[in-house]
């Protein structure tokens, strides 16, 4: 990699020249170099700076919210109902006069802890299925991936449906039903990389070192599959968003009064001519939320994927 | 062959292929002992002597059919061996160090790791522990600077390097045979030769024994006590190193022909002919 010259006003001129050195003095920076590349990449994609922008300010949001909020988001004030934007509420009161600014404010929360249960789940489950698989394979290779074959050929909003149904409406659930919907992808991904990988020599050395299968699994193959699968839950936290704003919507995600979008929106649904704020503002809000992901998850893809 | 009892007994091995063309015979009928000594597998690309190694460990890639009469080690017999107990025997008691380091290390371990973990997949010791011992054999392989590659990825080595790493590795459990499948092939002759004599300074300090495989009929004469010369999967000559000029068999003799020679009068080396009785051996 060549190194490059920003005019960007990025820390200053020392510290820049410190990490950009064609002789790094130690290891540390030399690997703090790779990283500042590796950042500076990133950077030059300014879809990719768009969307972490949008992550972060979500963050911010989901932090700061009781004190960003102008209201209280429970509150309702039913003699202000419905009212438009104004310099008040900036982003109009809803059907029980609460303020729609402070419950998306406060729904960020929400689809944030979503996002982040799912991501912390699905992909895990989904690369043990898949390097179990992908490394026994035989009869356990075919009884898991027609597993998950089976899991891959319902509709994800579907079954996540059925789930939701099956185990009753709340958000703990939805997050289960959108997790158990999700890792089939995941294993099938691990599962590739697995086969690729079981039959080089490094992982041949560790057998006739005697190592058991579980130790081969979790120790060697796992941390080779897991930069892929980063790379793909990134770019897979808009379609959870989406799907938990979904069950939301068709009221089996969070229920009222929680502020989860989605519920927000099928409030406003029956306003949606004459009031048409309620349901558009926390539309929005998805809708920015999930580009600002899926911008993020493009760009990181640019950095982290070796295949890339 | 030395007095005591051989370490490994082999016996008519035979490894085959079943393909939808038909069976191909890998190894057919291989029969060797190995004591506390250095025997060294020779033979051309195909002719089985890398499986014949893989086979003591029952590393043979499916769908490879091993049967044999007697494959015992010590006394036990890895044919019938439970999947539990080789475990035990690989890597503890014998060991491999394979071809090339470039990918016989994992990649996104490092080094230190690497060795630690072999070391520790066989013995209770505690990590402080591993991680000493694995210093202790870094340094016995003659790396400089053992805390430093202790911290490395594999990429960040050389190939002696890694070659060296992987000996350390294959070496810290202390087994008892070391199969040695052409650990030397992917490096620089000006490596190679301070790979083997670590190897064997190793080796000889510890009392293994070890197989060498290789293709380099030079280098095995130098460094090994015994030699088997094969060709289409069978032994075709065995002999002592020292007596490897007075070999009998044509192929061998073909093959020691067809080196050149730096005080070589010869006008033209000789090709090797192929003789189809060879074959039937």
């Amino acid at each position: 990699m060549t190194v490059q010259t920003h005019s960007n006003a990025a820390g200053d001129g020392g510290l820049r020249a410190w990490l950009t050195t064609e002789t790094p003095l130690s290891r540390r920076q030399a690997r703090l170099g790779r990283a500042y590349l590796g950042w500076l990449t990133f950077t030059r994609n300014k879809l990719a700076m768009i969307g972490l922008g949008i992550v972060l300010l979500l963050v911010v949001m989901a932090a700061l919210a009781p004190w960003l909020a102008p209201y209280d988001p429970y509150t309702q004030d039913l003699s202000n109902r419905l009212m438009p934007p104004s310099a008040a509420n900036w982003l109009g009161t809803d059907a029980f006069g609460r303020d729609i600014l402070s419950r998306i404010l406060y729904g960020s929360r929400l689809t944030l802890m979503i996002v982040a249960l799912v991501a912390v789940t699905a992909p895990v489950a989904g690369l043990l299925i898949g390097t179990v698989a992908g490394y026994l394979g035989g009869w356990v290779d075919t009884v898991l991936m027609r597993v998950t074959d089976i899991f891959l050929a319902f509709p994800k909003l579907i079954l996540a449906l059925a789930f939701v149904s099956a185990l009753g409406p709340g958000i703990e659930n939805a997050i289960i039903a959108i997790a158990i919907t999700s890792w089939p992808p995941y294993a099938r991904i691990a599962r590739a990389e697995t086969i690729t990988i079981r039959k080089s020599d490094f992982i041949n050395a560790v057998r006739l070192q005697g190592a058991s299968k579980v130790r081969i699994i979790l120790g060697h193959v796992v941390p080779l599959c897991s930069s892929s699968l980063i790379v793909r839950v990134t770019l897979d936290m808009a379609g959870i968003i989406l799907t938990a704003a979904g069950l939301g919507f068709l009221g089996l995600g969070a229920q009222p009064p929680a502020p989860e979008w989605g519920a927000m929106i099928a409030t406003g649904r029956q306003y949606v001519l004459e009031q048409w704020w309620v349901a558009t503002m926390p539309g929005i809000a998805i809708f920015v939320v999930s580009l600002g992901f899926n911008l993020l998850g493009d760009g990181l893809r640019d950095v982290l994927d070796p295949k890339g | 062959m030395t007095n005591e009892k051989p370490l490994l007994e082999v016996e008519n091995l035979r490894i085959s292929f079943p393909t939808r063309t038909g069976v191909t015979q890998a190894v057919r009928g291989v029969s060797f002992s190995v004591g506390r000594e250095k025997l060294g597998i020779v033979g051309e690309s195909g002719s089985g002597k890398s499986m014949t190694g893989r086979a003591i460990l029952r590393l043979v890639p499916s769908p490879g059919v091993v049967t044999a009469d007697k494959v015992s080690f010590q006394g036990e017999d890895l044919l019938t061996a439970s999947e539990k107990r080789l475990r035990d025997i690989r890597g503890r008691r014998i060991s491999m160090v394979m071809q090339d380091p470039k990918f016989s290390l994992n990649p996104v371990m490092t080094i230190g790791a690497q060795i630690a973990e072999a070391y520790r997949v066989h013995s209770s010791a505690g990590k402080a522990e591993a991680r000493r011992r694995a210093l202790e054999m870094l340094e016995a392989v003659r790396i400089r600077n053992p805390e430093r590659v202790y911290g490395l990825y594999p990429h960040e080595v050389s190939g002696g390097m890694g070659q060296r790493i992987m000996i350390a590795m294959m070496l810290i459990p202390n087994p008892d045979l070391l199969i040695a499948d052409e650990p030397t092939s992917a490096l620089d002759v000006t490596v190679q030769m301070q790979v083997l004599a670590i190897m064997d300074e190793l080796c000889s300090k510890r009392g293994m024994g070890m197989i060498f495989v290789s293709h380099d009929l030079n280098l095995v004469a130098s460094f090994c006590d015994r030699i088997l010369i094969m060709y289409a999967g069978r032994v075709v000559e065995t002999c002592r190193a020292s007596e490897l000029h007075e070999a009998k068999h044509p192929y061998t003799r073909g093959l020691l022909d067809s080196l050149p020679r730096l005080d070589d009068t010869r006008p033209e080396l000789p090709v090797l002919t192929r003789d189809p009785a060879w074959l039937e051996g």
